[in-house]
Formats: structure tokens, sequence, C-alpha cells
């Protein structure tokens, strides 16, 4: 025997010629090419591999698929490649493979945590809502986060998250396709066939690594003659022949959104020793499909009974898994226990290998079928009308005890039978999740006691076990259709029915809702039905006395099905238990909510390349590369880049900024504006319609002339401005912030699609397009006046507030005369191609002229020497345009604007509103807070409303001293007194003045 | 039964058999003298406090599903005050004192942890509206405070404040005393105390009209369970509220959009604390069980369906992988959706409405659940009462109409 001393002499998908080594908590081991480490494991007789999430006890491999509850390990690799909860039952077998258990201290064997289990009683479901409170003596809370909370999150938890980070890539892909066929079982493959022979672009996406599914894990039978594994790989071969069909194995199909579109998580290295460090862990498929085949499967349910969880109890189908596919026997003597044919098929399979069968207990009284008719032909031990009413073992069963239910309900005690593993199956659910997910109805069948697919909410199709279909002939015949339906509802003919013919088949996957939940003897005993979050049978009844009758109550006060396999084995049970405590029916208690993801996806893959600088793009402008030459900081405002300020050698950021802005009052600075946002709006109603979105009158607006909008929303507040040019009749070049250029087109779209669409009104976003260079400052004119040509930009034919479009540079221009400083400015829009040579003429002439380039913040210091508004900084969404002085550019005659009703409200007429106004500290060298609290006494008592606060703040080199503008309740009332901004270490007193420090006439913006 | 830990000793003894319903399940009276729509915290609260407070017992909470079951068992628990209006300060910091002793005043243990939410400043704009949070908190005597990169990092040891991340962390806004708990058992200590006190919590019962008298005042309601009279009808309904006042001709100004909330699978004990990230969306706590329970922001269009777009669920990863590259190898396990009622300016509407005798606690949008005892607590007396309580009073419907209104959110681009 290679590689495990349980492994089969032959037979299964494993290569036994290849051997790969791994570790268990340290232990060397060996398993096979082909092996998951739930196989290998099994396959050296190790069935312990983990401890449950409360009461810490030895919990061993329970299924063979994605549904485990039991079997968490952490795999390690290399720095950060470490990754905690993977199901043993889902890692694939690679050489070098190093796993651990989890959630246990000192070890997996002896495990202090276990002391949960002696102390159960104290813990039944729901225990922490009842204690922790007191101690009365001692302050409120302080026990709870001091001492009980602590220790709770340290018992808690599973694994551990990774300690460095993931240097891993995750990629992502949408796609298209006609038919996304979800599982590549018997139901799935003979639905992709048929879909593909009709000529529909197919996905087949499958968890496992091999397709396949149940086909892989039978023993016998046949499919038109053909052995059902090797009928798997013809089909497969088939359908990689198609061109119109991707594969798509080890993909998870998790969730089922709207319109169609499903999410995949595709697992492409994990299982690779040496993955490419350059290529991708895992990729988020996004497919919209125009149909799609759910063939998900059916899950085997554990039967409930005193201390089912030990580990060597498994689910029947799992251990038919491990023998067939893995050729792995779960131990040496096995007790097979269930209520249906399924468990003829694993006692017969595990007998043929020589496995000890001490007894096949089935609970049905007089079963009558062929699969036991087989069994006793074998001459297998068989006790009809008997069941498990309890285990015993440490770290493993050794012996299980049965009963014989009884006619009044009791049980009686049938005697015991010594084993070293149990398989047990109770029934098959179907996997619905994707159809519920897709917001489909579910129906309840009563007589199978399953939820089946009911009425569909979008264009899909379940097929198989997970549509209800029993037996491999109906699954296949029903995948079958289902492709056919598909294709057909993709508008492509029905196409060749293939025929199937099933023979030999014993296994049975009948889904049946029975619950073997005999009533429980008092004492210690636990009977699991969520394993992982050890939820007892007793803890469904204890919510049920409690009053929680909904099961969505009952989940979340027992926790049921809130564990990483989300109730994938425990929640038919869990009803089924809980509606026969109520006295109820399944249906009547409910069932929760299916939410995606079907199994766990990893964030990385979900946030797929978004990492770094791809976490969202970075906007630059044309000049951006000059600024960087010239070492400037820059500074993030949106996704755009902006060019803060420029350094010069041994500057700090307050000696540069000081400098900047001395330079541009005293000669000129050049200013990269081009982020602004910019909108073309044109047509013969453009000015109807500027009139109705701004405050402004823009309707009396000369072609040539330039206003400054203000942008109101519904309730009355500034939320934009911008400076806005009339160029001709019918066309206006609209700027507005840096931040709002996306959302004021928004803005405007919606208006005009929804309120006016009898505009004549087009729109287009032109922030892209120009590169805005301004030149500010007295010497602007002489800078740029050499290089215009075609235009005059002496004061008379260019006045403040006024375009034209002239050559700059050589290029075709749109030159405005505005300032943001209160100097004499121009601002060149020129095509984004020549923004960088056309700012390099400009910024040599003004480097001559005695100028420099300046950033945003000496902008900043520029605009609040001038008392200009910056929106979001003096705004904040509570504040009108007469808060702000601003009240004169309401158009006093016009019909309406965006937000005009609601300036006429109550609140918005009041005096005592919050008023824009300078401050001026005593000590010309303090500097405010942003921010900061303005008060009228020094030393406010706790709960004081503020006045209001300061809302810019800057030191001006200027004029010599720091200035501050401040949003202050009725602030213009109260010139020239003193006021308080209380600080943590004691108050400022400041003196409330105008806004406008610096040339508060306004004479430098002429001439 | 009193819950405590000597009883629970006791009935572990017996095997637990002895515990009571945790409330009743009655059938309807014909008449209350209140009657609160909708089971929510919010709801329960109300009439836990109208009880409790006002003496007011005989009162019914109508439900149409099973309590607890709509926002209050949704959201991703986050409590804290800091503010930035006065009359916000006010209500938030009356619901976090209530808080502090909510497990021992419901004798319920609600696990009100205060672990610290700790706010992320991304650029200099958030720096500066963090900064101004801190200055009014201080003066309201609330506790807020700025911390340097390097101390967010101390704070909360995962966090990546690597100058090199796209948006690097500037710094971040702390309360100590912020924190989160645990939400279904806000609802169930709620409803526990509110039905020991008298007071009927009748599920599956949905609200199919609200009648009025010929004065136009509320007499009562028509539900699937019958006719049921009240001269006060309290509607706590989230985001079907609007529904439920068109039934009075009454349009709420509130527009519902689904919000998207998920959790990881439970790891050991990683995140100390809570972050929120409000410029690049991501809000993360870890609970007591160990998973990461991490908020998205709200879908763009309006909606009641009770899931979002994937790709809402995808953004909030990215940032949270950004911020956090040491759990990008952890997994999702549960994503879910839930409808949250969004007005004007997003703050709440609680008090009295144009109808006598009706009155509406809604709005709450994306951060309803910290407000959970105090918002039931001031609703609770302004139905007493018939005028709003004094924290209540500046959350009237009438601020739409005066102008009067208190954007958290223009402020300071939070939402939550």
């Amino acid at each position: 025997m290679s590689a495990g001393a349980f492994r089969t002499a032959t037979g299964g998908r494993i290569d036994r010629t290849h051997t790969l080594r791994f570790t268990f908590d340290g232990r060397p081991l060996q398993g096979c090419a082909g092996d998951t480490l739930a196989s290998a494991l099994l396959a050296n007789g190790r069935h312990l591999v983990g401890r449950s999430f409360k009461y810490h006890r030895p919990r061993g491999i329970v299924t063979s698929g994605s549904e485990e509850p039991n079997a968490l390990v952490t795999v390690v690799r290399d720095g950060g490649r470490t990754t905690p909860n993977l199901r043993a039952t889902q890692v694939e077998l690679y050489d070098g493979l190093t796993a651990i258990s989890q959630n246990r201290w000192p070890s997996l064997t002896r495990d202090l945590g276990a002391i949960n289990d002696k102390l159960s009683l104290m813990f039944p479901a729901g225990f922490y809502y009842k204690t922790f409170m007191g101690p009365r003596f001692l302050p409120e809370n302080w026990a709870w986060t001091k001492v009980f909370e602590p220790a709770i999150r340290r018992a808690a938890g599973l694994g551990r998250a990774p300690t460095s980070a993931d240097p891993d890539r995750y990629a992502s892909r949408y796609a298209h396709c006609d038919v996304l066929v979800a599982g590549a079982g018997p139901a799935g493959l003979a639905a992709a066939l048929a879909a593909a022979e009709a000529g529909a672009r197919v996905i087949v996406a499958d968890e496992q690594s091999e397709m396949g599914g149940s086909l892989l894990s039978a023993s016998r039978g046949a499919i038109n003659g053909v052995p059902t594994a090797q009928c798997a790989a013809d089909a497969l071969a088939q359908l990689a022949g198609h061109a119109r069909v991707r594969l798509l194995p080890r993909t998870t199909v998790f969730g089922y959104f709207a319109q169609n579109m499903a999410g995949l998580a595709e697992r492409i290295s994990d299982h690779d020793p040496s993955p490419d460090p350059e290529g991708p862990r895992e990729r988020l498929w996004q497919v919209r499909a125009r149909h799609v085949v759910i063939a998900t499967g059916a899950i085997e349910r554990p039967l409930v009974f005193s201390n089912n969880d030990r580990p060597g109890i498994m689910l029947a189908g799992a251990a038919l898994t491990y023998l067939n596919r893995y050729g792995v026997t779960p131990g040496q003597r096995a007790v097979i226990a269930g209520s249906h044919d399924g468990i003829y098929a694993a006692a017969l399979d595990l007998a043929g290998v020589g496995v000890e069968v001490a007894a096949v207990l089935d609970t049905r009284a007089d079963p009558q079928s062929a699969a036991m008719a087989a069994a006793l032909d074998a001459g297998l031990p068989i006790r009809t009308g008997t069941c498990i009413v309890g285990s015993r073992g440490h770290l493993r069963v050794s012996e299980i005890m049965i009963g014989a239910p009884m006619a009044d309900g009791s049980i009686r005690d049938a005697g015991r039978i010594p084993c070293d593993c149990l398989l047990m199956s109770g029934g098959w659910t179907p996997s619905v999740h994707l159809f519920s997910q897709s917001r489909g109805k579910l129906r309840f069948d009563a007589a199978a006691g399953v939820f089946l697919p009911g009425v569909s909410a979008q264009s899909e199709t379940s097929a198989g076990a997970c549509g209800g279909a029993s037996g491999l002939a109906a699954v296949i015949e029903s995948g079958a259709a289902a492709g056919r339906t598909a294709a057909q509802a993709c508008g492509f003919g029905l196409g060749r029915a293939r025929a199937y013919r099933v023979e030999g088949i014993l296994e049975a996957t009948e889904a049946t809702g029975h619950v073997n939940a005999p009533r429980l003897p008092q004492g210690m005993a636990k009977a699991f039905v969520d394993f992982q979050n050890d939820v007892t049978s007793r803890d469904l009844e204890l919510a049920a006395r409690e009053g929680f009758r909904s099961i969505e109550h009952i989940k979340r006060y027992t926790t049921t099905g809130m564990a990483t396999d989300q109730g994938k084995t425990s929640n038919m049970n869990a009803l089924a238990l809980v509606s026969g405590t109520l006295n109820t029916t399944v249906p009547d208690v409910g069932l929760t909510t299916f939410r995606q993801p079907y199994t766990p996806v990893t964030f990385g893959t979900l946030a797929g390349m978004a990492r770094g600088d791809l976490f969202d793009p970075i906007r630059r402008t044309s000049i951006d590369g000059w600024a960087q030459g010239k070492g400037a900081a820059f500074e993030d405002v949106g996704t755009w880049k902006r060019a803060w300020y420029f350094p010069r050698a041994k500057e700090d950021m307050h000696a540069a900024v000081a400098r900047e802005c001395r330079t541009v009052r005293a000669a000129v600075g050049v200013f990269d504006a081009s982020t602004l946002g910019k909108i073309e709006v044109v047509g013969p109603d453009a000015a109807e319609f500027l009139e109705r979105m701004y405050v402004n009158a823009f309707k009396a607006l000369k072609p040539g002339r330039c206003r400054y909008g203000i942008l109101l929303n519904e309730a009355g507040f500034v939320i934009d401005d911008g400076v806005i040019a009339r160029l001709a009749q019918d066309r206006f070049h609209v700027t507005t912030t840096t931040g709002g250029a996306a959302s004021v087109l928004n803005m405007m779209e919606d208006y005009l699609q929804t309120e006016w669409p009898d505009l004549q009104v087009w729109l287009t976003s032109t922030t892209e397009q120009w590169a805005v260079i301004a030149v500010q400052g007295p010497r602007a004119r002489d800078v740029i006046a050499p290089l215009v040509d075609g235009a005059d930009v002496g004061g008379e034919a260019l006045p403040h507030m006024s375009v034209c479009e002239a050559k700059v540079a050589g290029v075709p221009a749109r030159l405005f005369r505005v300032s943001f400083t209160g100097e004499l400015g121009f601002e060149i829009n020129v095509p984004v191609g020549a923004g960088r040579s056309v700012w390099e003429a400009v910024a040599a002439r003004v480097e001559d002229a005695g100028g420099c380039a300046y950033g945003t913040e000496a902008m900043h210091v520029l605009r609040a020497e001038k008392g200009y508004i910056i929106v979001g900084q003096e705004t904040d969404g509570t504040v009108i345009p007469e808060d702000l002085g601003l009240g004169w550019a309401i158009g006093k005659s016009k019909a309406d604007f965006v937000g005009r009703r609601s300036l006429v409200r109550p609140d918005m007429i009041r005096t005592d509103r919050k008023q824009l106004v300078g401050l001026l500290t005593r000590g010309r060298d303090v500097l405010l807070d942003d921010g900061a609290q303005v008060t009228s006494v020094a030393a406010p008592a706790k709960g004081t409303a503020a006045l209001g606060h300061v809302t810019s703040s800057y030191h001006s080199s200027v004029l010599g001293k720091s200035i501050a503008l401040a949003l202050v309740r009725g602030g213009r009332g109260l010139m020239g007194q003193r006021l308080h901004v209380p600080m943590p270490k004691g108050a400022v007193e400041v003196e409330v003045v105008s806004p406008v420090f610096y040339d508060p006439k306004g004479e430098k913006l002429n001439g | 039964m009193q819950y405590s830990f000597l009883n629970l000793v006791r009935q572990g003894l017996s095997g637990h058999q002895d515990w009571p319903a945790q409330w009743r399940s009655p059938e309807p009276k014909t008449a209350y003298d209140v009657v609160v729509v909708g089971a929510g915290g919010h709801g329960l609260a109300t009439a836990y406090y109208l009880a409790k407070e006002h003496g007011i017992t005989n009162v019914a909470v109508l439900e149409k599903g099973w309590l607890g079951g709509g926002n209050t068992g949704r959201n991703t628990t986050i409590i804290r005050s800091n503010y930035l209006w006065e009359e916000s300060e006010a209500i938030y910091e009356h619901a976090l004192r209530l808080w502090e002793t909510l497990s021992r005043e419901l004798n319920y243990n609600v696990m009100y942890s205060p672990r610290g939410v700790m706010m992320l400043a991304h650029n200099v704009h958030d720096v500066q509206v963090f900064k101004r949070h801190v200055h009014a908190n201080r003066l309201a005597g609330i506790d807020n405070e700025w911390l340097s990169p390097e101390e967010a990092k101390a704070f909360c040891p995962p966090l990546n404040i690597s100058r090199q991340l796209r948006y690097p962390v500037l710094g971040g806004a702390l309360q100590r005393r912020g924190g989160v708990a645990r939400h279904d058992a806000v609802a169930w200590g709620y409803a526990r105390g509110a039905d020991r006190l008298g007071v009927d919590i009748i599920q599956n019962c949905e609200v199919t009209g609200i009648r009025r008298d010929i004065n136009g005042a509320v007499e009562g309601v028509e539900t699937t369970r019958g006719t049921i009279k009240a001269k006060k009808v309290g509607v706590v309904a989230a985001g079907h509220t609007s529904v439920l006042m068109a039934m009075a001709s009454l349009r709420m100004p509130i527009e519902s959009f689904p919000l998207q909330a998920l959790v990881s699978e439970p790891i050991k004990p990683v995140l100390p604390c809570v972050v929120m990230s409000n410029s690049i969306h991501a809000y993360i706590s870890q609970s007591d069980k160990g998973e990461l329970v991490i908020g998205a922001g709200t879908d763009v269009y309006t909606s009641y369906s009770q899931t979002g777009g994937l790709h809402i669920t995808t953004h909030t990863l990215e940032a949270i992988a950004e911020l956090f590259p040491t759990f990008r190898r952890l997994r999702m396990m549960r994503n879910w959706g839930g409808i949250v009622d969004v007005t004007p300016d997003r703050s709440p509407i609680i008090g009295t409405t144009p109808v006598p005798g009706l009155f509406v606690n809604c709005g709450w949008g994306t951060g309803g659940f910290k407000a959970t005892p105090g918002s039931g607590h001031v609703f609770a007396a302004t139905i007493a009462r018939g005028e709003p309580h004094p924290i209540a009073a500046p959350f009237s419907l009438e601020r739409f109409v005066t102008g009067r209104l208190i954007d958290e959110a223009a402020a300071a681009a939070v939402a939550h």
C-alpha cells in the first residue's frame, strides 16, 4: 500500500506512483497525486483534524466537499501566503504542503479549551445574553469590557489572520455567454452538451479540480454501456472540442445577481507547490448569461443523535467518495446507518474492499428495495427498524449505541456495536442556494421533506438533484432537458436529443426530510445539528421554549447555520427539529434567506486588481510632468493630483507658499487650473437653461463676457460655483469646482432630461479637453501680451470678466480675463495636447518677469486674502448665497432657478444666520485651527452653543499676519467686536473684521 | 425570571427547562392607548420607554414580519456620538449615555463594547472636516480626539499607514467611548423589557391602513389581523415609512436605498476597534465571534430590494484590502443588504405630524442603530406628551418647510 495504511490497493482516481509528502501539525505524512488534504489524512488514518468553535470538541472529517463544517485547517506558505480556515476537503494536496489545525491549545489532542465542553451546562444557546452584566458593586460594563468580553474574544474565532501583507495577485474578468452551467456533475454535463450542440455559447463552472461530480464517486453502473467515470471524461472531451464552450474547473458560482449576472470565483494557483509569482492566485468572473442552468446537486444530511460528532463519524456519501475516488477506506470496522437506499451501496462498496461491515442500520421498518436485497445477498448484517442513540470514544468513535423506535415514540435499548467508523445518511438536501439568490420562490415538497425550486424570477432552470430529480437516470435526463431549454431560450433550435441509458446503479440520492432525532435522555449528551458552531438539538429546543418562533430568530439566537459552512449540512435538520418542537410544519417555521456567497470568497478576489495606484485611477494634467520636474509637492483632490507648492532649495512648505504668494502680488505667478470642471453648454435654449440652473441672470449676459455663477441645490444651499463665459448667443463655457465636475454635469443632465425636456440644449464635459493656465499678478498682461495673436488684451478690449478667442503661443485658445487672486489675471484655455508647450512658453516669460509657478496652497491663501470662498470650505451644505455676502449675484428679476423657492423659507430670511466674516488674532502670528469654534466667552461652559466656526485660516506673508475666514451667527453685525476661539490650551481672542483683507476696493482687478 | 449568573447556574443544573419565553405572542386586543408600528430596535425601545417612563403600558407594537428583522438585524452596529451639529450631538450623546447602562437597565446583555471608533482622513479636506468635528465636540463635552497616522496605527495595529497608498492615511478622529453592540440583543432586550411591562408585541401583523375620524385625527389602524383602535399611533418603520404614511395621505421626504454589509469567516482577535473611512467607503470592526464586520456604501439607485449590486461589495473590499493588506486572504462568508430611509439632510425625522395622533420616527438613513435607545426614549416622550421632546424638537418634519435643516452629510461628507 502506498501513502497510508488506509489506502486501497487499486481503484480511485489518484496516482499511487506519485507520492507527495506533507505535514499536519508538524507530523510528516504521505499522500498521492490527486488527493485532497482530507483524503490524504484519512488514508493515514487521521480523522481528528480540528476542534469545534464553542466547546472545543474533537472533530473529524464529515464530508468530502465544500460543505465541510469541521475539517478547517490553516495552510502555511511563505511570507504572507498563509491562509486560515481552509476546508481540508477542498485543499488539493501538493508536495511539501504544510497544514496546521486550529482553535486548540496547546495541541489538537490535548486542548485546554475543551474545559468548555465539561462546563457546557453553563453555555446553552444565548447564555451570554443572560449574564456578564455584573457584578453589581462594579461600574456598569466594567467587568464586561475588561474581563468577560476579552475572554470570549480570545476563545472565539477559528484560524489566525496572516501577519504580513498578501503578496499574491488577483485577476478579474467579465464575460458574456448564452448559457452558464453551474456545476459539472451528471446534470450539468448533460445540460452543457445539449446547449453546446444546439449552438449556444456555454460556460461551465465547477468548484472541484476535476469535473464530473458524483460520476467520479460511483463504483458501479454505466451510461449507454460506458462506466460512469469514463462518461464524465468523454463528455468533457466533447465539450472541450466545442469552440464556443469554456470549461472552468476550480470555479465556484458564488452569487446570482439581478439581470442574470453571476459572480464566479476561480482558484488558479493554490494547488500548485510553486506557483508563478507573476500569475494570479484567484480570479473573479462576472458573467452575464442569457440563461443559467443550475446543476449544483444535493448535500447529504447528518443524523442527529447523542455525540454524533466524534471523529470517525462521517457522511455515507462522503465515505463512498473517499473510497471510489481517492482509494481510501474510513476505517477497519464500519457501521452504516440511515433511512434510505444509499446506505446499502456504501456498505457493499466498503465490504468489497475488505472493510468489516459491523452493521447496516436502516431506520425504516420494512424497506423492501433492490439495494437492500443486494446487500442481503452479499451477507451483510442488516438491521431494520433500528436507529442510533449515541456513540462512545475518545478522539475517535469506538462504539455506537443503538435502539429500536417503539410505537409510543420511546426508544428501546438495542445494544452496542464496536466500530472505528460510522457512516451516516439522513437523506439529501437539494442545493437551491443559487435559485434562491436569483429571487426565485422556493416551494416545500412535503412528501420528500425538502425545499425545491418553485417560481422562477430570472431566466434559469434548475437541473438534476438541486431541482428535485432523484436517481442518476432522472438527473441526466433533467440536465439534458435543461440544456435544450436553455439553448432554446437563447434563440437556438432544440437540436438533437441524446439518449441516455443508465444501468446498474444502486446509489440513491433521494431527497428526504426524515430526521433521525429521537427524544434524548437527560444528561450531558449532546446531539449536534450545526457541528462547527456547536448548536445542539437542546439549543434549538431552548430557543423555541424562550419564544423564538421564526427560523430567522432561532438562527440568530442559537447561531445555527451561521458558521463558515452557512448551514449546508445543518439547516434542514434544524428546521425539522424546530418544527417538531413547535408542533408545526417546516414551511411554517420558514426558511432563512440564502445569501451569497455560496462558499466563502477571498477578499483579494473581490478586490481584484484595484490595489496600489490601480485602486483608483490617478488623473494628472498635461502640465503635471513639468511640475514634477520642478520638484513640486502634490495633493490629492478627488482623483486628481494637483501641484500643492513648489519648494526651492531648503524651503519648507510654509516658506515656499509665502514666497509664491509674495511673488504673485508683487510680480506675476502662473498656476495650473486644468482640473477645474468644464462643461460646454450649447443650443438655442442654452441661456434659458443656465438661467434656470444658476442663481445669476444669464440671459442678459453678452457674448464675450463672463459671470461668476452660483449653483444651489433644491434646498437653497450653495453646492458649486465657477466662472461662466458666454462665447456666442447659443454657446457657454461653464466652469465648476474640481470636485464638482461630475456631479454638476449629472445634475444638469437630470434637470434637462426630466424637468425641462423641451429645452434645446446639449451638454458636453470638456474638463479633459482644455488645459487651463492661469497667469495672475500685476505683470500678467506684460507676460502674455507678446504670446497672444489675434486679440487685444488691453484693459478696454478685454476688461475684467470677459473672454475672447485668440492664438496663444501659436495655439488656438479661449482667453479669459478672470482672477481668483484679486490681481490682474488671465486664464488661457488651450487644447490639452498643447497644454505643456503653451505652459512652458508662458512659464518662461513669467520667470523672466520675476515671477514663479504657484501651487494650490498659495492659491488658497491668495483667494482667502481677498475673501473669495471655496465651495466645501466656506460652505458645508448649510450655507445660502446671502450668508456669504453673495446675495448680489442672485438675478432679482428672475422667475425661477433651482433652490429659489427654498430661499424664502422662514429660516433662510432670519437675520441672525451664520455669515461670512474675517477674524484677526491679536498676536499676528497666532494661527487659528481650521474648524475651530467661535464663542462669545473665553471659557465657555460645557455644552455652550457655538456662534460659528473658522472655515479657513492661513498665515498671510503679504499682509504680515494670520488671517481667518469664519461663519459667525449674525457676523456682519459684529464688525469690530471681540470674540473667542476656544482651543485645548485656552481661548484665543479674535476681532471680527471684513472677510476682504486685501485690496478691499478691488482696484487691482481692473486696469 | 431575572437573567443573572446565579440563575444561569441554577438553570444549568436543571437542564435549562424553566426559562420562560422572552416575550409572549399575544393575540391583538381591539384597542390600545398607543400603537407603535414597526418592531425594530427603535419601535421596541419606544414601547419600552412608554411603559417604563410614562406609565403607558396599554401599548401594542405591530410588526409585519419578525421583530428586529429589518435594519436592526442588518447593520454593522457602530455606535458613536461625535457628530458635528449641536442638534445631532444632543441626540446621539443622549443615546450613547443610555447605551452605557443599557444591559443592566434591560437585564439583557446587549454587549455594548466601547472599543473606540476611529474615522480616517485621506486628504486635506478630510483633515479639516474631522478637526472641525473635534473642536465642535470638545465644546459640547463629547470625547473626540485627533490622531496622527502613527497614533492611529498604534491604536489599530493592522492598519496600513504607508505613504505609498493611493489615498494615504493622514490621520484620524477617535471617539474612545464609541464602539459596537450586539444588534439582535438590543431588539430582544427591549422586546423582553417591554413585554414584561405589559406591552403586546404582535408579530406577523401588517398594517394595511390608518383609520381617521371625521376631524382627521387618528383612531386606529387596519391590519392583516383586524382593526386595532388607538388614539395615538407612532410609525417607526424605517424604509417603509413612506408607504405607511401615505395611508394617512402624508408624503414623506424620504428616499429608500439598498445598503450592504458583509462578514468574513471568524478569525482570532486581530482588529481591536472600529475603523471608518468615509472617503473610500469602508467600515470595519471585529465581532466577539471573530468575524470581520464590514459595511459598504449605498447603491446609487432607489430600491426596496434587500440586496445590492456586486460592484458595491467589490468596491468596499478594494478599500478594506488596501487599508488592511493582511486581510486580503481572508474570505467573505456572508453578504446581505438592508433598506435605508434617507431624508434630504440625512438627519432623522422624529415628532408629530399634521395628522393629529399620528407620530413618526424615521429617516435614520445609514446610521440609525447607534441612536436606538435615544431615539426610542425621546420618541416615547413625544408620543406620551403629544409634543416634541426638546432633543427631538429640531428633528421635526417641519424643518423641511422652515429650511432649518441639520445636514451632517454635506458638512462632513459623512453619511454614517
